[in-house]
């Protein structure tokens, strides 16, 4: 810590790449609005249901930070629809990370929450954009270390393609055509609302 | 991240970063599965030169955890009853591909001689009576879950100042997280000058404990200074001893924190160690994320 440029600088650097990325992405094509999110998490619930109605058994978890927000939505719609309880958790693959293991970059890693057990559970991932599969890879690593699921299936609210891992995705909430130097993000406007946008 | 040898030498910036990545360390051990491939086929070698239970068996703890291989070299078994210099044996442990050296020493500046000698990541583990920088971090740590911030934040530590490297990297973290630091000792274990750090010497626990959120309580080395610093344990206890009648002089809610291995009846009293005000074990609980925290981040190199 003796020698700050050797990688991260700390919080301040890291604000201000933050501000800059708000501003990049303030100037992107908006590709999914807040209603078009609702009406895609909406079927990604009803897809859930008609895999399997029953809920008795299943988890929503959350990939931290981006699958969060979408996986509050398809929740709440899960147990709208149901009329039953769906636990919620929250995964960080941070530590997980084939780039973090194999080649020591060092990102900030956040807390974890998964407050229920998932032995012999559905247990449905949440993340907001399917890209190389990498992330949905260390899930599924970080899973298995909590416990042995019934089964695993993966929810996206964009799936972008691009694929570099044997890996597919159950429930999509749109299919979004993307060159691979693009990128899609979801974002939190300055007045709350939610939207995916290109840039 | 090259090295962490001190909080001295640290920014704000630096250790709220650590204290932050601590926050999700922490959650990894309460899994059942206490593991993460982070530091797979990653080499941590704790080299203990002076005796320690407590913070050896956290940082192995910590490195396990992280699915690093953790090795323990302590100078009895060691080559330095060789006569080989300590600078060698650490370019030998650092020839054989370790990832990070972990070096507690009962000497001042061993770890930033080593650290200037090889190219491996040092980690003070605690060097003499100069610095012990993962216990100030994990104090903080365990203060920022009941505190929240320590802006603003009166903490007294109380006892040997003069001696004990915990007083030090604790008064560097403190200070430089915006907490109100004092320091209390009787004259014989207060060093000349402490002002400079930029906290307020107390000669009594009436001066230094009023409006104290926290009480940070140093181990008295009995065996080795009694009759020497002080007349007797007994006085001691009785005049900078923590128990129920001094504590009541700081905050109504005011916590309590210990490096250990606690005194009982000496610097602390059985009932505050082990009552509600008391945070000595998450300490160690604590101290383990921490460490994971420091491993993590120091093994990421210049990426």
């Amino acid at each position: 810590m003796s020698n700050p440029d050797s990688g991260h600088s700390g919080h301040k650097y890291e604000r201000a790449v933050e501000r800059e990325n708000e501003r990049e992405l303030a100037r992107g094509r908006v590709v999914l609005d807040a209603a078009g999110i609702q009406r895609a998490t909406t079927r990604i619930a009803h897809e859930i249901l008609e895999r399997d109605a029953d809920v008795s058994d299943l988890v929503i978890v959350a990939i931290v930070r981006g699958g969060e927000p979408v996986a509050k939505l398809v929740c709440a719609q899960l147990e709208a629809l149901a009329k039953h309880a769906v636990p919620l958790g929250a995964l960080d693959i941070t530590l997980y990370r084939d780039d973090v293991v194999a080649r020591g970059v060092r990102p900030m890693p956040r807390p974890t929450r998964m407050p229920f057990s998932v032995d012999g559970k559905r247990v449905v991932l949440v993340d907001d954009v399917m890209f190389t599969g990498r992330t949905i890879r260390a899930a599924m690593d970080a899973v298995l270390d909590f416990g042995r699921p019934a089964a695993i299936q993966v929810a996206t609210l964009v799936d972008r393609g691009h694929r570099e891992l044997p890996i597919k995705v159950d429930f999509v909430g749109k299919n979004i055509p993307t060159a691979r130097a693009e990128r899609v993000v979801l974002r939190k406007r300055a007045d709350g609302e939610l939207e995916v946008v290109i840039v | 991240m090259r090295h962490l040898l001190g909080i001295e030498s640290m920014s704000r910036d630096e250790i709220e970063r650590v204290l932050e990545t601590s926050e999700a360390m922490l959650e990894i051990s309460q899994r059942e599965i206490k593991r993460v491939p982070t530091l797979r086929g990653r080499t941590v070698i704790n080299v203990f030169l002076e005796s320690s239970t407590r913070t050896r068996v956290s940082f192995e703890i910590a490195a396990k955890r992280l699915s690093a291989d953790a090795i323990n070299v302590t100078r009895a078994g060691s080559s330095l009853s060789k006569a080989e210099t300590l600078a060698d044996m650490a370019r030998n442990l650092a020839a054989m591909s370790a990832d990070v050296l972990v070096v507690r020493d009962s000497v001042a500046g061993v770890p930033h001689m080593l650290a200037e000698r090889v190219r491996v990541p040092v980690v003070n583990a605690g060097d003499g009576c100069h610095e012990h920088p993962t216990q100030a971090l994990l104090d903080a740590f365990t203060l920022r879950q009941s505190l929240g911030s320590l802006e603003g934040r009166v903490i007294a530590i109380v006892g040997d100042i003069s001696h004990s490297r915990v007083a030090r990297s604790d008064i560097y973290c403190f200070t430089k997280l915006g907490a109100e630091v004092r320091v209390a000792a009787p004259p014989t274990m207060m060093p000349a000058g402490i002002e400079a750090l930029g906290v307020k010497p107390c000669f009594s626990m009436q001066e230094a404990l009023p409006g104290a959120d926290v009480v940070v309580m140093l181990r008295i080395q009995q065996e080795r200074l009694a009759g020497a610093l002080f007349p007797s344990v007994r006085e001691y206890a009785g005049t900078f001893g923590l128990n129920a009648r001094t504590l009541a002089l700081a905050k109504p809610d005011a916590i309590v924190l210990h490096p250990g291995p606690i005194n009982r009846g000496v610097e602390i009293a059985s009932d505050i160690a082990d009552a509600e005000p008391s945070r000595i074990l998450d300490q160690v609980t604590n101290g383990v994320a921490v460490r994971m925290a420091v491993l993590y981040l120091l093994t990421g190199g210049a990426s």
